[in-house]
């Protein structure tokens, strides 16, 4: 029988549709998990039953020239990108591990984690989101019933796009057994230009007018303190070798501003990089907040947040805030204030129970957000109080 | 027409003057009902589908369209949305005992933010004015349906509109940050917006590409990118198809994804070649053109390793253009396709199927054989980079039964693009024209998960009923749940 706080593996597709119809007629909830690197997301759920989906690993079909890879779930995150760079692909949004940013040992991201979790970093200012990558998949709803949605080709519009509202729901909707992504080649080369000493609006500016330039830059990032040198913004350019080599001297000086510019070498960009991707700069903090909002209103956000004593640091050109705040300050009412909205990724259990995990949506999004639930999982089985 | 429309409502149709009356007393000068100036709504780009409307409206406002659905919500009467009426699937088909809500008044450009690098527009504003209303900055709205002249953003977000270039850009969907709707209560809602990621569930991206089954989009908020500094093509020839897609192939295992890469058979290439005078050469099976944009040696360098792996795989012609000109001239040919394939025939019917690429001289060959037993012509245009075919059928309208066999030959041609992995339209939507084929890609558990979103949305099943389901259940049907307490199916299997 399925009790709370139980952990059950089911060994294949029937297992795990008979489970979740146990589910649905007991009212059990399950809690789905890959890897379990983003388990301390949300509000622990003691009356959830845990599915552990490792059985559901491995890839299923890999056509690099079609770019297109139908994997399972629990395939590890690190599986699928040596897979893909032994063929010099990619992911294009560049998805990574959370494990470390809970303390957790690097290495056990799934796919089907990253996807459920619409998990990006810095090119998705560019190449897009999970969202954009996801072509198909085949899942269990909440109503113990197995279906595919999408499809294996790369340019589909055939039937609603259940793909898009599958990335990112969580595992609330539905249990995924098979996803299928876009691909893309690789860069052959990569490239970092720095510019030092901005404050948030000229960073902002100086991000607007790179990635609104022909030199394309695929990433664009501002750290206000980086171990005591003050200000670094950073553009990401990526390609032919002899672009780069172009774009890059043409977007030095188009940012040459009396600024201070240079480009990096790769060890050190490589390292900045990751550090904007997975917050390592405010990992130490009590509290850490996700906030997306227009690149516009970033700066006046940024200097709302230094008054406030927080810490700070903007990836996809001012889109995307990392913050890193004391327990009390309510980054989310700030959010709000600069038309932003804020997730809380990380603090201690008190400060969980007490808020609610995502930004409230207007009422009536969320009405029908719960109309959509409900018309995958109408027992409410899924995580139905990971984000209360 | 053949098709299977749901029942008309006649009472509906008898209140025809009431219900223009009560649409006047909330757009006053934007209601038609006199029958002559219904003719130009009753179909859109499917042309062979015809049904004038019960009445149109054509509202300015996003509260107008509010209280427009409302009104028509609490009076029970269906309605169908419509941007430019270019739709190729007969996504915007008009009903006997529905409302046509045209949203092509509401065309004003709303704000263009280049910090945020988006332009807000109203749903009628059409694909290329949104390029026109920022070029002048350098920037420029990256789907490019072919019909961009005349199609509405309103229309591409509902269809989820291609075009050449989407296999670098994306489709709509890639491309629209957030949209202003109306519900089929006439409830105003926004999803999305500019920033990247939904706070909660991602509905936008429910809505793009839902063929106005969801909602009524009443604003949109598109990315903007910047104008490549070059853009230069390559024109090459094979002397099979399976040359040309093996070297398509070779491209993007090169790492190259071309801004555009099309291709043409031969009866496409000769009515092109006949019609605008291109300069392509006529002893080729496969016809190739690959565009690559960005700055000037990026184009050199990939144009050349282009130039090198058509070689290799035996290209008979290879040619680079040398100026703006001749770009343009070797685009001519394949833009006017569908056009000059046109002259071969009274009437053709365009498809729009997609196919894992590695299948494409298979799929060929098949579809050669078919039309010899259909007895009816084919020329075939195909966005070689995503896989996405159009085969072009040649009939006669006027001599009976062409086009029921026009339409039974593109079934069948897609009912092969599914057998072969691939999916039943990649850019031209369901709409009614490929509704009944729905069930050869998707099983009936796999639609009522999508119609149970159509139910999230409108329980009513009022918006745009007809399209895209072979079949619309009741709501309350498929809210059933097949699992009740103690009850579980299979009691035989093991249990957790």
């Amino acid at each position: 029988m399925l009790s709370p706080e139980t952990t059950v593996r089911p060994a294949d597709e029937d297992e795990l549709r008979h489970l979740v119809a146990e589910a649905a007629a007991s009212g059990v909830p399950l809690e789905p998990r890959g890897g379990g690197s983003k388990q301390d997301i949300g509000k622990p759920d003691r009356s959830a039953a845990i599915v552990d989906l490792s059985a559901f690993a491995g890839v299923i079909d890999y056509e690099p020239s079609e770019l297109v890879l139908t994997v399972r779930p629990a395939t590890r995150l690190g599986d699928v990108e040596a897979l893909l760079d032994g063929h010099q692909q990619m992911l294009a949004f560049e998805p990574w591990d959370h494990g470390p940013l809970f303390g957790r040992q690097a290495g056990t991201a799934t796919i089907g984690g990253i996807v459920a979790a619409a998990v990006a970093g810095p090119r998705r200012v560019s190449a897009g989101g999970v969202r954009d990558h996801l072509l198909g998949f085949s899942a269990i709803s909440g109503r113990g019933e197995t279906f595919k949605a999408g499809g294996k080709v790369v340019k589909n519009v055939t039937g609603y796009d259940l793909p898009k509202v599958i990335s990112g729901s969580w595992g609330q909707l539905a249990i995924m057994t098979e996803l299928t992504l876009k691909v893309v080649p690789k860069p052959r080369d990569t490239r970092t230009i720095a510019v030092t000493g901005l404050d948030p609006d000229k960073a902002v500016a100086a991000m607007a007018r790179a990635m609104g330039s022909r030199m394309a830059p695929s990433a664009a990032a501002h750290l206000p303190e980086t171990g005591g040198t003050g200000p670094v913004t950073l553009l990401r350019l990526e390609g032919f070798p002899q672009s780069v080599d172009v774009r890059a001297g043409q977007l030095v000086e188009l940012l040459d501003d009396g600024n201070s510019v240079e480009q990096l070498d790769h060890a050190l960009a490589g390292s900045l990089w990751a550090g904007v991707r997975e917050a390592r700069e405010l990992a130490g903090s009590d509290v850490l907040w996700r906030v997306h909002l227009a690149p516009s209103r970033a700066p006046a956000f940024a200097r709302a947040l230094d008054a406030e004593g927080a810490s700070w640091c903007l990836d996809w050109a001012g889109a995307q805030v990392w913050v890193g705040a004391a327990a009390p300050l309510d980054v989310r009412a700030l959010a709000s204030e600069h038309e932003g909205h804020a997730m809380l990724l990380r603090a201690p259990p008190a400060i969980l129970e007490q808020r609610p995990i995502r930004q409230p949506e207007a009422p009536a999004v969320a009405a029908l957000s719960a109309r959509v639930k409900q018309a995958f999982d109408p027992a409410g089985i899924l995580s139905p109080s990971r984000f209360g | 027409m053949s098709l299977a429309m749901p029942p008309v409502c006649s009472a509906t149709v008898a209140n025809r003057k009431e219900i223009a009356a009560g649409l006047r007393s909330i757009v006053p000068d934007g209601v038609i009902e006199i029958a002559d100036e219904l003719k130009p709504y009753e179909s859109d780009g499917l042309t062979a589908y015809r049904q004038p409307p019960l009445v149109v409206v054509l509202p300015e406002t996003t509260e107008q369209v509010s209280r427009v659905l409302a009104w028509c919500h609490r009076e029970g009467i269906k309605v169908v949305p419509r941007g430019a009426g270019t739709s190729l699937s007969g996504g915007a088909l008009p009903l006997a005992d529905g409302v046509l809500l045209g949203l092509a008044r509401m065309n004003r450009v709303l704000d263009i933010d280049y910090v945020d690098r988006v332009a807000v527009v109203r749903p009628g504003v059409t694909n290329l004015a949104v390029t026109g209303a920022v070029e002048g900055e350098g920037f420029y709205y990256a789907p490019d349906p072919s019909s961009q002249i005349a199609c509405t953003i309103g229309g591409n977000v509902a269809e989820n509109s291609g075009g050449v270039h989407c296999l670098k850009y994306g489709l709509t969907t890639n491309n629209v940050l957030g949209v202003e709707m109306v519900l089929a209560d006439g409830e105003i809602i926004r999803l999305g917006g500019r920033d990247l990621e939904a706070a909660g569930l991602d509905l936008l991206g429910l809505v793009v590409g839902s063929e106005g089954l969801l909602g009524v989009v009443t604003e949109v908020t598109v990315r903007i990118l910047p104008t490549p500094e070059t853009a230069r093509a390559i024109l090459l020839g094979f002397p099979t198809t399976r040359a040309a897609g093996d070297c398509v192939a070779q491209i993007i295992g090169e790492g190259i994804i071309p801004a555009g890469m099309e291709m043409m058979d031969k009866p496409a290439t000769h009515a092109a070649e006949a019609f605008v005078k291109a300069g392509y050469p006529l002893d080729v099976e496969a016809l190739l053109i690959v565009e690559v944009d960005g700055p000037p040696v990026e184009c050199d360098i990939l144009l050349e390793t282009i130039a090198g792996i058509a070689a290799a795989h035996g290209a008979t012609t290879s040619r680079i253009s040398q100026n703006e000109e001749e770009r343009l001239r070797f685009w001519a040919g394949r833009k006017a396709a569908f056009p000059a394939v046109g002259r071969l025939a009274p009437d053709y019917y365009c498809m729009d199927g997609t196919i894992p690429r590695k299948r494409l001289s298979e799929v060929l060959e098949r579809m050669a054989e078919l039309s010899r037993q259909y007895g009816l012509g084919v020329a075939n245009v195909f966005h070689a980079g995503d896989g996405n075919l159009h085969p072009l059928i040649l009939y006669d309208a006027n001599q009976p039964g062409q086009l029921e066999k026009a339409e039974a030959f593109g079934a069948d041609i897609l009912r092969m693009c599914v057998e072969v992995g691939g999916v039943l339209t990649g850019e031209h939507g369901v709409g009614v024209e490929k509704r009944d084929l729905m069930p050869t890609m998707f099983n009936e558990v796999d639609l009522a998960h999508q119609q149970r979103i159509k139910c999230a949305f409108d329980p009513e099943l009022k918006l745009n009923p007809g399209k895209v389901f072979p079949q619309l259940h009741r709501c309350a049907e498929l809210g059933r749940m097949h699992v009740h307490k103690g009850q579980v199916p299979f009691p035989d299997l093991p249990r957790f």
